[in-house]
Parts: C-alpha cells; sequence; structure tokens
C-alpha cells in the first residue's frame, strides 16, 4: 500500500482521448458508493424507526417525525451491555499479547541469523492460513480437561471468568503466527549494522530487543494491534465453543442471540449491529492506512 | 526519553561505519563479530520458542488430534476410545446425502466468491487508479465492509434480503423489475447466490487493495509504450496492465478462498446451524453434526476434509512463495 503521490499511473494523464469521459467515471464511483454503503445507511435509518415505520417507509428513507424513536438503540444496548464489557475484558489482553509475541517471534527468526530459521517461519506461516473449525473438537477437549475454572477457585472473580481466559489464550495462540509474519516482514527491512554495532558494544540480544528494535517496531505495532483487535473482536466461532456460560457472552455471542430471538424487529437488530460493530468501525476510520497494511501485509 | 534513543542511534551508525571502513575479518572487532554470529542460535531461541510452543501445541497438536479423533467412532458424552482406529466416518461421507451437498456447495461457494471478488475487486482497482480526486474516501469506503464482523454483516443483510420491506427488492421494483424481487434467502433456489453476493460486498474490497499495489508497482515506461502504439485505453489495460498482475490474483485468491471457508460465521448467523442442502457449507455442518448431534469423530473427520482442502489451496502458494525466495 506504499503509494508515493508522484507514482499515479492513471489513464488520464496518458490519454488524452479517454473512452470513458470523467463523468461517467465518477458517475460509477458514486454508484458503488451508493452499493458499498447502502447496507449501512439503511440499517441505520431503520434502527431510528418504530415497527410500523420501517414497515410502512422505504428502507432507504430517513424516518418521518411520525415513526422516529430512539427506543431500539436503548433496546439493542440493554441487550449487548454485558456482551461489549465481556469482549473488551478479553479481546484487549489477546491483542497485546499476540501482537507483542509475534514482535519476539519475528525478531528471533529474522535478527538472529541461524540455519533451519526459513522452516520454522514456514511452520508460523502455515497457522495463518488454518480453518478453524479443524481444531474445535481437539479445543473443546482441551479445555474441558484443563479445567480452568476450578484451578482458579482460589479467585472468585477469575473462576467466574474462566471462559473469557480461555478464549483471551486461545486467540493469543492463532493469533501469533499472523502477528510473526507482520512483524517480519518489518524486520526484513531493518537495518541490521547497527544492531551488529550495539553487539560488539557488548549489548546482548535482548538489550539489542528493548533498545533498539522495540523502539523501532511501534508503527508496527500499531498496524498489528488494530488488525489483531478487529480479527478477534469480529469473532464468533471461538466464542461459540467456549463460552457456555450465558453470563459470559461476548459481544458476537450476544448479537447472534438478538437477531435469532427478535425475529421481525429489524429495527432492534440494526441498532445492535450498529452498537456490537462501532469499535471497529471507529479505529478504522481513524486508523484506515493502518489497517489497509495489517489486511495486505499478509500477502 | 526520545533524545537518548537518538543519540544512542547516532553512535551506534558512527560505530558501524568504522567497522566497514576497517575491513572486518583480520581486526579484533571483525572476530567479535563472527563470534557473535556463531552463538546466535541458542540467543534466539529465548524469543521464538515460547510462541512456537504455543503454535505448536494449539495449531499443530490440535490439527493431529483432531485427526485422530476422526479415526475413532465417538459420539455422545462418554470419552472418546483411541483403541479401535478406522476410516469408518471417511467411509460414510460419499453415502452422506447432506456431506456431499455441503461439499459441493463449499466447492461452489469457493471459486464462485474468489473469482466475482477479484473481478469486482480488479474492476475497482482500475476505477480508483485514474487519477480522481478525493481517491482515498472512495477507497476508505470500499473497504470499509471488511472492517465489519460476519456476525454484523449477516445482521444487515438479512434486512437486505428481506423480501417485502428490505432494500434489494424495493429498488428492483423501483426501477421495473418487480420480476426480479424474489425471496432471495428464503427460496433455496437462490440461498447459495445471495450468500455469495453478501460476502462479495464484504471482500472485494479486499481485492481492490490488493490490485492496486500491484498496479502502482508497475512501471509508468509500460503506459507510455502503450500509448506511442496507439492501443485503446480497454485494450492496453487487458494485453499490458493485467498481464502483469498475476502475482497480485494469486496472493488475494489464496487469502480470498481461505475467507470463503471461514464464512461459518455469516451463515450461522443468518440461518443457524441447518442452512439446508441448498446453503450448507463444510463449516456449517461440521458445527452441526459435533456441536449439536455430539457426533465428535464424524465433525472431526469432516473438519479433516476442510483442513485438506485449505492446505490443497494454501501449500502450493507457500511452496512457491519459497521457490521464489519471498519468504
Amino acid at each position: 500500500m506504499t503509494t508515493a503521490r508522484g507514482s499515479k499511473t492513471g489513464l488520464a494523464r496518458r490519454f488524452e482521448g479517454l473512452d470513458i469521459g470523467r463523468v461517467g467515471l465518477y458517475g460509477v464511483l458514486f454508484a458503488l458508493i451508493a452499493f458499498y454503503l447502502s447496507p449501512l445507511w439503511s440499517g441505520f435509518m431503520t434502527a431510528f424507526k418504530t415497527r410500523t415505520g420501517f414497515v410502512q417507509t422505504a428502507p432507504l428513507a430517513p424516518p418521518t417525525p411520525e415513526w422516529f424513536t430512539v427506543e431500539p438503540w436503548q433496546l439493542a444496548f440493554a441487550t449487548l451491555q454485558g456482551g461489549l464489557v465481556n469482549s473488551v475484558l478479553f479481546v484487549v489482553p489477546a491483542t497485546l499479547l499476540s501482537a507483542f509475541l509475534g514482535s519476539l517471534a519475528a525478531y528471533g527468526l529474522t535478527k538472529l541469523s541461524w540455519r533451519g530459521q526459513v522452516g520454522v517461519l514456514v511452520l508460523f506461516l502455515a497457522g495463518v492460513f488454518l480453518p478453524y473449525q479443524s481444531v474445535l473438537v481437539p479445543l473443546r477437549q482441551f479445555w474441558s480437561a484443563v479445567g480452568l475454572a476450578s484451578l482458579l477457585s482460589f479467585a472468585p472473580f477469575l473462576a467466574d471468568r474462566a471462559d473469557l481466559i480461555e478464549l483471551t489464550i486461545t486467540h493469543t495462540a492463532y493469533g501469533i503466527p499472523i502477528c510473526t509474519i507482520l512483524f517480519r516482514s518489518y524486520y526484513k527491512t531493518m537495518d541490521d549494522e547497527m544492531i551488529e554495532a550495539a553487539r560488539l558494544d557488548g549489548a546482548s540480544a535482548f538489550g539489542v530487543y528493548r533498545r533498539i528494535v522495540l523502539p523501532l517496531s511501534l508503527p508496527m505495532f500499531a498496524v498489528t494491534l488494530i488488525y489483531q483487535f478487529t480479527q478477534i473482536w469480529n469473532d464468533l466461532l471461538f466464542a461459540l465453543v467456549l463460552v457456555t456460560s450465558r453470563s459470559n457472552y461476548v459481544v458476537t455471542q450476544s448479537l447472534n442471540e438478538l437477531q435469532g430471538s427478535l425475529v421481525q424487529e429489524y429495527n432492534i437488530q440494526m441498532a445492535g449491529a450498529f452498537i456490537a460493530a462501532l469499535p471497529t468501525i471507529v479505529i478504522y476510520v481513524v486508523f484506515g492506512r493502518q489497517f489497509a497494511k495489517g489486511i495486505t501485509g499478509a500477502s | 526519553m526520545r533524545t537518548d534513543f537518538e543519540r544512542l542511534l547516532a553512535r551506534l551508525r558512527r560505530r558501524s561505519s568504522t567497522l566497514r571502513t576497517d575491513g572486518g575479518t583480520s581486526s579484533a572487532a571483525g572476530g567479535r563479530l563472527s563470534r557473535l554470529r556463531h552463538g546466535q542460535f541458542v540467543q534466539s531461541l529465548p524469543f521464538w520458542l515460547p510462541p512456537a510452543l504455543l503454535v505448536g501445541l494449539f495449531v499443530y497438536g490440535a490439527v493431529s488430534w483432531n485427526l485422530l479423533i476422526s479415526l475413532t467412532d465417538w459420539t455422545g458424552l462418554a470419552q472418546p476410545e483411541y483403541t479401535d482406529l478406522g476410516f469408518e466416518m471417511y467411509a460414510q461421507m460419499p453415502g452422506d446425502a447432506s456431506f456431499v451437498a455441503a461439499f459441493r456447495n463449499t466447492v461452489v461457494l469457493l471459486v464462485v466468491f474468489t473469482v466475482v471478488s477479484l473481478t469486482i475487486g480488479l474492476v475497482l482497482a482500475i476505477l480508483v487508479d485514474q487519477n480522481i480526486r478525493f481517491e482515498n474516501t472512495f477507497r476508505t469506503i470500499y473497504l470499509l465492509p471488511m472492517a465489519l464482523s460476519f456476525v454484523v454483516t449477516a445482521v444487515f443483510w438479512s434486512w437486505m434480503y428481506n423480501p417485502t420491506t428490505g432494500v434489494i427488492n424495493t429498488v428492483l421494483r423501483g426501477i421495473g423489475l418487480d420480476v426480479l424481487a424474489l425471496n432471495w434467502i428464503g427460496d433455496p433456489r437462490t440461498r447459495l447466490g445471495a450468500i455469495i453476493f453478501a460476502l462479495t460486498w464484504q471482500f472485494s474490497g479486499y481485492a481492490m487493495v490488493v490490485y492496486l499495489a500491484g498496479l502502482r508497482a508497475i512501471p509508468t515506461e509500460h503506459y507510455e509504450a502503450a500509448k506511442v502504439d496507439g492501443a485503446s485505453a480497454f485494450r492496453m489495460y487487458r494485453r499490458v496492465i493485467v498481464p502483469q498482475l498475476s502475482a497480485a490474483t494469486t496472493s488475494a485468491a489464496v487469502v480470498l478462498m481461505v475467507f470463503a471457508l471461514k464464512a461459518f460465521d455469516f451463515i450461522f448467523v443468518m440461518f443457524g446451524d441447518n442452512p439446508g442442502r441448498s446453503a450448507d457449507i463444510l463449516a456449517v455442518m461440521m458445527f452441526r453434526v459435533a456441536f449439536s448431534r455430539s457426533q465428535w469423530a464424524y465433525g472431526a473427520a469432516v473438519a479433516t476434509v476442510l483442513f485438506l482442502m485449505a492446505l490443497s489451496v494454501v501449500a502450493p502458494y507457500l511452496y512457491l512463495q519459497y521457490k521464489r525466495g519471498d519468504l
């Protein structure tokens, strides 16, 4: 995604007799915007209409005063509240842990040279493409064998939230491969001379990481943390398998429940979808460039 | 804090330039350097071994264990018995109509979704690449669905597809195509197509971003040459530009296929764990068989098939990357 301003390869500067006129081009671009935003626009409008309102009015039209209401938002928020809190509780540590471990692994596999590095990297890389269905049954077995809740019985606060701790560890483990690959692509371009000089000055491998590599990694930490936060926040599959007690439901589960239990209450469903998606949408709007870097970094 | 760090970097740069000028190996410093390089395997262990152990346990351990479970006949509440192993679970697949349907739909979803997303992504990338104003805004909006979860997308699209009040049919009726205002997700004949369409909405922006990076990597001379030849814009793209995007196509296709295999969340939220023969995919079937019906061994076997499908897509790609030295 690195595009210098001057390296535009647009046709306009090169072809005077352009087949498609500029007006047509912008027409198509705006039509596409309408298409990509239509689900969100319609959902947003619907969330402000009463039940009779969204049946009576066009799905893309704003609510008229007689059908306007904020009740769907209140109801949806009441339903998703617990899920939002639980999601924050497990997503934040899982995001930080996976990014940090990925950074350490990438450092050990690129900045210290030894034979067989590429082999280990390929093993990490394969983990990026794993379809998670192929580990669900063992995961369930593994966590029930561990019996985290009873292990933590000395600390009721943690024992009550054992499901979320399982989720944190699980997401950390499955996040490490992608984080390692992201950091590795960054470390490959980092200058080795400084590191060697620091080693000659007597710095240990850990000293080099802490004093040189880590401070220089901050831009990549931003990219990785944003990528991981979005991925983990948005996951439903692992939560379905690992979170059994209703009090620990995470936000994707709560939204799934809301969708299943209110078959015709589209206004509440739409409000719920926006509430559940708000953190990732905000991050996307604020950190769009890092987000794009993260999703393309793997390829 | 910041200045300390900059001072340290400056000192190290000076240090490394003196290193380079004194020839290296013969000097005492050079000797120390080669000694340092020598012990790097041991020094690297504390950094990559703990993460590798986690990955080893959760990825490789779990996949192997899953394979082992698929060779048992474990069902219900009991624990699996690993004594009498065999391929019974795999043997019953060809005769299981619901497996055959799910397998077929998985392949259809994979192929159609990937091809359509790549095509739309390429068109988006070429359009955005025309020196337009507010390029960032257009790009950001086309990519926005990628930031949403499958769960959220499924909620939005259940509403989009609502036969009477949904956006799709309202628009179709508005332009006089009442004939096409079908019950898109209710009717088994259109269900899979409707799922693919919604997923394409979510992921075509990803293909666009990858293609844009590819387009911007093509040297300007290629455009210039085509221009001298007097080729039309369409022909230039077809003959000169698009053939150079094969690397972008490959990597985007692999990632999109993996997305397609992960489409579980979307279908599960829209239809629950049983979307019917017309739209069942292996990922959903696996969940239903294992977690709703407690046929653990069969679920694990279906999961293994899914794993092998992913492997057959990804392994050649990784091998190519390895051969090209891109790893």
